[in-house]
């Protein structure tokens, strides 16, 4: 697989050197070559200095082609923004974007990208863990709807 | 008309201003307290301190009932998704955009954004129009940027120059409808005939843009000798 990730933070590194470990073939973009002391020596992928939410800075990294995308920068809009670029600029088939914000996230499920709320999957972990039940999703939302106004996005990422 | 505005900069501050004067019911969201108590001082009691990304301010702010949601931060990505916000999550029918990166228009306009305003756009525009280049002049993109509006311009030595609009072997999917000739505006008609100087006003499909180029204008003229 080739997968792309913006924002090297904690959570943007761990996936990273995770998904290198596994073989995949991985791109980390941040506008601040500062974060990349997060990934491990054992890096195996490129670390790329870059903003994300450039369409032409992502061709550059070499996001046309890629698998998945993930879009785990500190900013829930830029996030979105990026996501949908992905899915729409480069029809790539499998677009996360962290959204913090319950509502928007929930509101983007239903447009269309696939979201992961870490405010409720936190929340809903340490409520759970006082014995309160779940009241949220628990890992990354897939799409519930259509993304754009134009139709379904093709899945397949294939044309 | 009740409108809500996002993001109380320059922009946002002074269309609120004119839209009060309209005699408009008008909401501003400002995230930043001081910037908002500042407007308020100005324009009273209408501004908000929310965030107007989040989607329960927006709710806050009676966005459901608006009948234009205008976005003016200076943030593109703010902006798209305020707008995305309130027409598909809370049903306003008519959503405005501010929109820096030029780049980002057509994405803007396919993710459902209706209006798409860019400074930055105007502004190239504007220099382009002072500029004699051989180049086409953009003037508006239809169709979510898959059609132009183009202006072309007939130079000395353009191959258009003599003939008639059926001599001009046209790319499929182009067609010219106006001439501007001495600054007054005509149909192009079966018998017009193009002159050094004429601009003709064009539509085509994005991808034909070259060839009609090569068709109107030609190749540039090389440099007299001096």
């Amino acid at each position: 697989m080739r997968a792309m990730i913006v924002g090297c933070g904690r959570v943007g590194a761990w996936l990273a050197d995770r998904l290198a470990g596994e073989g995949h073939e991985v791109t980390v973009l941040d506008v601040s070559t500062q974060a990349f002391r997060r990934l491990q020596a054992s890096f195996s992928g490129n670390a790329v200095r870059g903003d994300g939410t450039d369409e032409a800075v992502l061709r550059r990294a070499g996001l046309d082609g890629a698998d998945a995308f993930f879009a785990l920068t500190e900013g829930d809009n830029r996030n979105v923004l990026m996501a949908q670029l992905a899915v729409e600029s480069f029809g790539v088939p499998r677009a996360v974007a962290k959204i913090n914000d319950p509502v928007r996230a929930e509101a983007y499920s239903a447009l269309g990208i696939a979201t992961v709320c870490r405010t409720v999957m936190l929340g809903d972990a340490l409520a759970e863990y006082v014995g309160l039940p779940p009241a949220g999703p628990h890992g990354v939302v897939a799409p519930t709807g259509n993304h754009g106004p134009h139709g379904p996005v093709d899945a397949g990422g294939d044309g | 008309m009740y409108i809500v505005v996002v993001g109380g900069g320059k922009v946002g501050y002074y269309l609120t201003r004119e839209l009060l004067d309209a005699g408009h019911e008008v909401v501003l969201l400002e995230k930043d307290p001081r910037r908002a108590a500042q407007i308020a001082d100005e324009v009273g009691s209408i501004v908000l301190t929310l965030d107007g990304c989040e989607g329960k301010h927006l709710a806050e702010a009676g966005i459901n009932r608006a009948a234009v949601v205008a976005a003016v931060t200076g943030d593109d990505e703010d902006n798209l998704v305020v707008c995305q916000m309130a027409k598909h999550h809370f049903a306003v029918p008519r959503t405005i955009a501010r929109v820096n990166n030029p780049k980002y228009e057509d994405l803007f306009r396919h993710l459902g954004v209706d209006e798409i305003i860019s400074p930055t756009r105007m502004i190239l525009a504007a220099v382009e129009q002072d500029i004699p280049v051989h180049e086409l002049l953009h003037l508006a993109a239809l169709e979510g940027g898959e059609l132009q509006v183009l202006e072309a311009q007939i130079q000395e030595g353009s191959p258009a120059v003599g003939r008639q609009p059926r001599e001009i072997d046209l790319p499929d999917g182009c067609s010219l409808f106006i001439l501007v000739r001495d600054e007054v505006a005509q149909a192009i008609r079966p018998d017009t005939i193009f002159q050094v100087g004429d601009k003709v006003i064009a539509i085509t499909r994005t991808e034909c843009e070259a060839a009609l180029r090569q068709e109107l204008i030609g190749e540039p003229l090389p440099e007299p000798p001096a």
